[in-house]
C-alpha cells in the first residue's frame, strides 16, 4: 500500500519535473515575465525618475536608476510638503464616507435580498443602475445644489467657532455626503452577491423561532458579513481616495484649503521651464502610497471588489 | 414538510383567518370582536405593519432615499437645466424651457467630433482590453508558480488613481526622454509626439488605459475559468497544439457571461474617462483627436460656464450609457443573476 503510494508520488513528482522543462512551459514563463515588465515599467520609471536631479533626468535613460551624482530625495520632500494638506483632507472625507457606504450598503442589501417582498426587484434595479451612471450627468446640478441650495460652509457656520473645525470643513462634509450617495449602489451589489450565498433555511428557521427581521440582521447576517465588510471597505476606500471629478467640481481650486490629494496632484510640477517630471513622479507616489499599501496588503479583497 | 411550512408562512402574511388558533379564539369570543369593522381595519393595519415589506423598510429606505435623491433626482434636475438657457454666473431661469441646446449640440462639429472619438475609444479600448485580459487569464490559469504574486502585479495599475497614472503616462510618452519613444526608436521609428499629435493621441490613450484595465479583465476571466469543471481542462491538456484549439472551442464559449459583464463595465468606463484625460493633458482641453463627450461636457460647464449646454451634452452621454446598461440589466434579470 505504501509502496504504490510512493511510486505514485514519485510519478507525480517526475511528471511535474518534466512539465517544468517542457518548452511550452518555458515559453509560458517568458511571456508572463514580459507581462510583468509591461505592467511595471511605467511604475518603475516613475520611481527612478522621482529620485533624479534635473540634470540626471536629461543625462540618463528614463528607466535607469540614477548614479550617486544625480541622486536626490529633494523631489520627495517637496512633493510631501505640497501634498500633506491634501492627504489630511482626503483622509477626513474618505474614511467616514467609506464606513457609511459599507453600513448603508449592507443594510440595504439585506432589506432587498434576504427579506422577501413584492416589488423589491424594482428598487434593486434602481440601485444597480445607479452604479453605472456617468457622473457628468449629475455634476452640474450637484455643484448648484451644494453651492446655492445647501451651502454647508455657511449653513453650519455656528460649528466653525469650535476648536479644530474650520469653515472649509463644510466642503469636506459635502464631499463626504456626495461620496456616500454615489458609493451606496456598488456596496449594495457587493453585499447582495454575498447575501445570496447565505443559506435561506437557516434564516427561515430563525424566523419560525420568532426572530424579527431586525434581530435576524444583528444576530445572523451581520456576523456573517464580516469578510464582505473587509472587501467593501478596502475597495471603497481606494475608489473614494482616487476619485477626481467631485473634488475638481465641488472644491473650487487646488489652492483651496479643502483641496483633496488628487486635486493638488493634478496641478503639480507645471514649472516655468516646462514640466518638472521628477517632482511630478515623486508627488504621484506620495499621493498613491495609501492605496498601494492597502492594495498590496489586501490584494484578494480588492480583487473580489473589482470582480463583482 | 419544512419548505411547505415556510411557503405557507410566507403566503400567510395577509390571511389571518386561516390560522386555526386564531379561529378558536374568535369562536370562544362568540364572534363579536372579529366581526366589527373597526377591529378588522385594525387587524389589516397590523398585518400590514407586520409584513416583510414594512419590516424591511428601515434597512433600505434611508440608503435608497439618499441614493435616489443624488442619482435620479440630480439626473432629472440636469434634464430640466438642459432645457433652460442657464449660462455664466446668474441663476438659472426655469420659466422658459425649450430643446434649443440639443439642436445646437447635435449640429455642432465639436460635439460630432467628440462623439466619434468617444465611439472609437469605447470600441477599441473594450476589444483590446478583453483580448489582453483573456490571454493573461488563460496563461495564469495553467498552474503557474508565483501565481498570486503575478496576479498582484498585473492588477496593480487598477489600484492607482487616474491622476497618478496620467502623470506616469505623460512621462512615458514624453517626446525627448520618454520610454515609448526609446522603444520605437529601436526599430528606427520616431520620435513621435504621442500626446500632442491629433492622429496618434487616441491610440496612445487607448494603450495607456489598456495598461490600467486589462488586469481587471484578467481577474474577471480568471474567476470564470476557475468555475469551469476540471475534466474539461484535462481533455484540453493533451499537448500544446491541441490546447489552443481546445481553449478556443471548449473553454472560451463558456466565458460568455464573464465577457458580457466585463464588456459593459469597460464600455461604461471608456464613456466617462474624464479624469485620466484631464491628468494627461493638464487641464480641461485634451489634444484635438482625444476630445470625448465626457471631457467636452466638463469643459463646457466648469471652464466656459455654459451650464445648460453642458447639461444637454451630459444627457446625450447619459442616454448612450442607458443604451448599454438597459439591455445588460435585462439580460441579467432574465438569467436570474440580478
Amino acid at each position: 500500500m505504501t509502496e504504490t503510494d510512493d511510486t505514485a508520488d514519485l510519478d507525480a513528482r517526475l511528471s511535474e519535473r518534466l512539465t517544468a522543462y517542457d518548452p511550452w512551459r518555458v515559453g509560458l514563463y517568458a511571456v508572463l515575465a514580459a507581462l510583468v515588465g509591461f505592467y511595471l515599467i511605467p511604475i518603475e520609471t516613475g520611481i527612478v525618475t522621482s529620485i533624479k536631479t534635473a540634470t540626471g533626468v536629461v543625462e540618463t535613460l528614463p528607466y535607469v536608476p540614477p548614479g550617486p551624482s544625480t541622486f536626490t530625495l529633494q523631489n520627495w520632500a517637496t512633493a510631501f510638503d505640497l501634498l500633506v494638506r491634501g492627504i489630511v483632507n482626503s483622509l477626513i472625507f474618505t474614511i467616514p464616507a467609506t464606513i457609511l457606504c459599507a453600513i448603508l450598503g449592507s443594510t440595504a442589501a439585506y432589506g432587498l435580498t434576504l427579506v422577501d417582498w413584492r416589488g423589491q426587484i424594482g428598487v434593486l434595479v434602481l440601485f444597480i443602475a445607479g452604479i453605472f451612471i456617468p457622473y457628468q450627468a449629475v455634476i452640474v446640478p450637484l455643484s448648484r445644489f451644494w453651492s446655492n441650495y445647501l451651502d454647508l460652509t455657511s449653513l453650519l457656520s455656528f460649528l466653525w467657532a469650535l476648536p479644530v473645525l474650520e469653515p472649509y470643513w463644510g466642503t469636506l462634509i459635502e464631499l463626504t455626503i456626495t461620496h456616500v450617495a454615489y458609493g451606496i449602489p456598488i456596496c449594495v451589489l457587493l453585499f447582495r452577491s454575498h447575501y445570496k450565498s447565505i443559506s435561506t433555511e437557516m434564516l427561515e428557521a430563525a424566523r419560525l423561532d420568532g426572530a424579527s427581521v431586525t434581530k435576524i440582521y444583528y444576530r445572523i447576517v451581520l456576523p456573517l458579513s464580516r469578510p464582505m465588510f473587509a472587501v467593501v471597505l478596502i475597495f471603497q476606500f481606494t475608489q473614494i481616495w482616487n476619485e477626481f471629478l467631485f473634488s475638481l467640481t465641488l472644491v473650487s481650486s487646488a489652492s483651496s484649503p479643502a483641496a483633496s490629494v488628487t486635486l493638488i496632484l493634478s496641478g503639480i510640477g507645471e514649472a516655468q521651464t516646462g514640466l518638472d517630471f521628477p517632482l511630478r513622479m515623486a508627488a504621484a507616489f506620495v499621493a498613491a502610497i495609501p492605496t498601494i499599501l492597502i492594495y498590496v496588503l489586501f490584494t484578494d479583497e480588492f480583487a473580489e471588489g473589482v470582480r463583482t | 414538510m419544512s419548505t411547505l411550512d415556510t411557503l405557507r408562512q410566507r403566503l400567510n402574511w395577509g390571511g389571518r383567518d386561516t390560522d386555526p388558533a386564531e379561529n378558536d379564539t374568535a369562536a370562544t369570543d362568540g364572534g363579536t370582536a372579529v366581526g366589527t369593522p373597526g377591529a378588522r381595519e385594525r387587524s389589516t393595519l397590523r398585518q400590514y405593519w407586520n409584513s416583510d415589506f414594512v419590516r424591511s423598510m428601515p434597512f433600505w429606505l434611508v440608503p435608497f432615499a439618499v441614493m435616489g435623491l443624488f442619482v435620479y433626482g440630480a439626473i432629472g434636475w440636469n434634464f430640466v437645466i438642459s432645457l433652460t438657457d442657464y449660462a455664466g454666473f446668474d441663476d438659472a431661469n426655469y420659466s422658459d424651457l425649450d430643446f434649443q441646446n440639443y439642436v445646437e449640440a447635435v449640429t455642432s462639429p465639436q460635439v460630432i467630433a467628440a462623439a466619434r472619438n468617444t465611439l472609437v475609444l469605447v470600441v477599441a479600448f473594450t476589444i483590446v482590453c478583453l483580448a489582453v485580459g483573456l490571454t493573461v487569464a488563460v496563461l495564469l490559469d495553467r498552474q503557474v508558480r508565483f501565481e498570486s504574486t503575478l496576479r498582484t502585479i498585473y492588477l496593480l495599475p487598477m489600484a492607482l488613481s487616474f491622476i497618478v497614472t496620467g502623470q506616469f503616462w505623460l512621462w512615458m510618452y514624453n517626446v525627448n526622454n520618454g520610454i515609448v519613444n526609446a522603444f520605437v526608436g529601436l526599430f528606427g521609428l520616431g520620435p513621435y509626439n504621442w500626446v500632442g499629435n491629433p492622429d496618434l493621441v487616441l491610440a496612445a490613450v487607448v494603450f495607456a488605459l489598456v495598461w490600467q484595465f486589462s488586469g481587471y479583465c484578467m481577474v474577471v476571466y480568471l474567476a470564470a475559468l476557475r468555475g469551469i469543471p476540471n475534466d474539461q481542462f484535462e481533455a484540453a491538456r493533451i499537448d500544446g497544439a491541441s490546447t489552443l484549439r481546445m481553449y478556443w472551442r471548449v473553454i472560451v464559449p463558456q466565458l460568455k457571461p464573464a465577457t458580457v459583464s466585463a464588456t459593459v463595465v469597460l464600455m461604461l468606463f471608456a464613456l466617462k474617462a474624464f479624469s485620466f484625460l484631464y491628468a494627461l493633458f493638464g487641464g480641461y482641453r485634451p489634444t484635438k483627436g482625444a476630445d470625448i463627450l465626457a471631457t467636452l461636457m466638463v469643459r463646457q460647464a466648469f471652464q466656459l460656464q455654459q451650464w445648460a449646454y453642458a447639461s444637454a451634452i451630459a444627457i446625450i452621454l447619459f442616454v448612450m450609457t442607458l443604451g448599454i446598461i438597459a439591455p445588460y440589466l435585462y439580460y441579467q434579470y432574465r438569467g436570474d443573476n440580478l
